[in-house]
């Protein structure tokens, strides 16, 4: 593998985590609880669709074959997606997609925080600026985890079935590959496994004070970041993100 | 045409107002990073506020138009990433038009320091989100009036 196969593919990973899972967030516009989450998923979401313009365009550049951001996201089809599991699974309820969120979040934090200081500028920069917005987005969702997690017996309840089902997700995104090896190498992007230790530690202190337990199995759910396997929710979300490009290619604002 | 100088052309983006909070100046806002001359082209640095801000493509049509309108017809517009936008770049102008219109501006102690109405200091969160990426929801328990909040990142 060449370091520009690699660094496409790292690329593809970083803009489909933030495009699948804006996606996912924001099919809650319109019907979240109370108006202020639902102004505050939508923002969420729209953050993560930013970074993911940042994310893809970087990527059709570093692929030569003139795809833009827009081309990689409205035309590809599920296998070519390399976005981890975790971020395709349906929203469920409202205390699933913020459990979700803070699990990305924290492993997001971590993985920026390092990246910029990547020997690459142009990632450097891009991590930089999507820090900040992703911090913002990480204390409110370990906020939000706290106070339903810590809250009555229905929602810390719902929280613990959350975390119980999100779990088996976490650790694909600290699986590496081929592809991270040649990335770690040249100083360009970290071997996630790297990440895990200061992960565990944002996660398990809001965990601790939302008062939910971390479940003892060491199973991972894993095929989205390598493409090897995703599960038969993205198609599902593909049908509905794609389908004005699908139904009438080429279209334009 | 004589070439207008830099210092013209940071006057003419300080009358492009923000499309989201036309109170303020694109120059307030503190996104014009750089204006300089490349021969005969005018390149203008932007740097976004936030990365999935819709306003951003407006702000370049907006310095497009306006700087067409005052004859420059070599222009190139630049977006910059890094150093990434801090809302430690607003004016000291943009921080009193945004109270002005009743827009608290950004504190480092990361929340508003008074009503923009009342000026009371008694006050509650009501959301980190708001109208706009760049605001989030906040309450008077004076006035009971409920007011947008400049996020300071």
């Amino acid at each position: 593998m060449t370091k520009d196969d690699a660094l496409f593919q790292f690329l593809l990973r970083m803009g489909d985590n933030t495009l699948i899972l804006g996606h996912r967030v924001s099919e809650w516009c319109g019907h979240s609880p109370v108006l202020e989450e639902d102004i505050a998923l939508a923002n969420t979401a729209l953050d993560m669709i930013g970074q993911t313009q940042l994310w893809l365009g970087l990527a059709g550049e570093v692929e030569g074959n003139g795809r833009s951001a827009d081309d990689l996201a409205f035309l590809r089809d599920a296998w070519d997606f390399r976005n981890v599991l975790l971020t395709e699974l349906p929203n469920g309820d409202f205390g699933q997609t913020l459990m979700r969120q803070f699990l990305f979040d924290a492993f997001q934090s971590v993985m920026l925080n390092w990246l910029q200081d990547s020997s690459n500028t142009r990632i450097a920069e891009i991590a930089e600026k999507a820090s900040k917005e992703v911090s913002y987005h990480l204390e409110r969702s370990g906020d939000t985890v706290i106070g339903l997690g810590d809250g009555t017996e229905e929602s810390h309840a719902k929280m613990q079935a959350a975390l119980d089902y999100l779990w088996p997700y976490v650790g694909e995104m600290f699986d590496g590959d081929a592809v991270d090896a040649v990335l770690a190498k040249e100083g360009i992007a970290p071997d996630p496994a790297e990440l895990r230790p200061e992960f565990d530690a944002i996660v398990g202190a809001v965990l601790a004070e939302a008062t939910l337990t971390v479940p003892d199995s060491p199973f991972v759910h894993k095929g989205g970041r390598d493409g090897r396997m995703h599960t038969e929710h993205l198609g599902h979300l593909l049908t509905q993100m794609q389908w004005l490009q699908r139904a009438y290619p080429g279209a334009t604002w | 045409m004589t070439q207008p100088s830099v210092d013209q052309v940071w006057a003419w983006l300080d009358e492009v107002p923000d499309p989201e909070i036309p109170v303020i100046s694109l120059v307030d806002l503190g996104i014009i990073r750089d204006v300089d001359w490349q021969g005969d082209t005018l390149c203008v640095t932007v740097t976004p506020t936030y990365s999935g801000c819709p306003a951003t493509t407006i702000i370049n049509l907006d310095i497009e138009t306006a700087l067409r309108e005052k004859g420059i017809d070599k222009l190139e517009l630049k977006r910059q990433l890094s150093p990434a936008w801090t809302t430690d770049w607003l004016t000291e102008k943009g921080r009193a038009k945004l109270e002005e219109f009743g827009i608290a501006p950004p504190q480092p102690a990361g929340g508003p320091d008074r009503c923009p109405r009342c000026h009371s200091a008694n006050l509650e969160r009501i959301s980190q989100f708001g109208s706009t990426p760049c605001k989030a929801s906040w309450r008077c328990r004076d006035c009971l009036e409920p007011f947008d909040y400049f996020k300071c990142i």
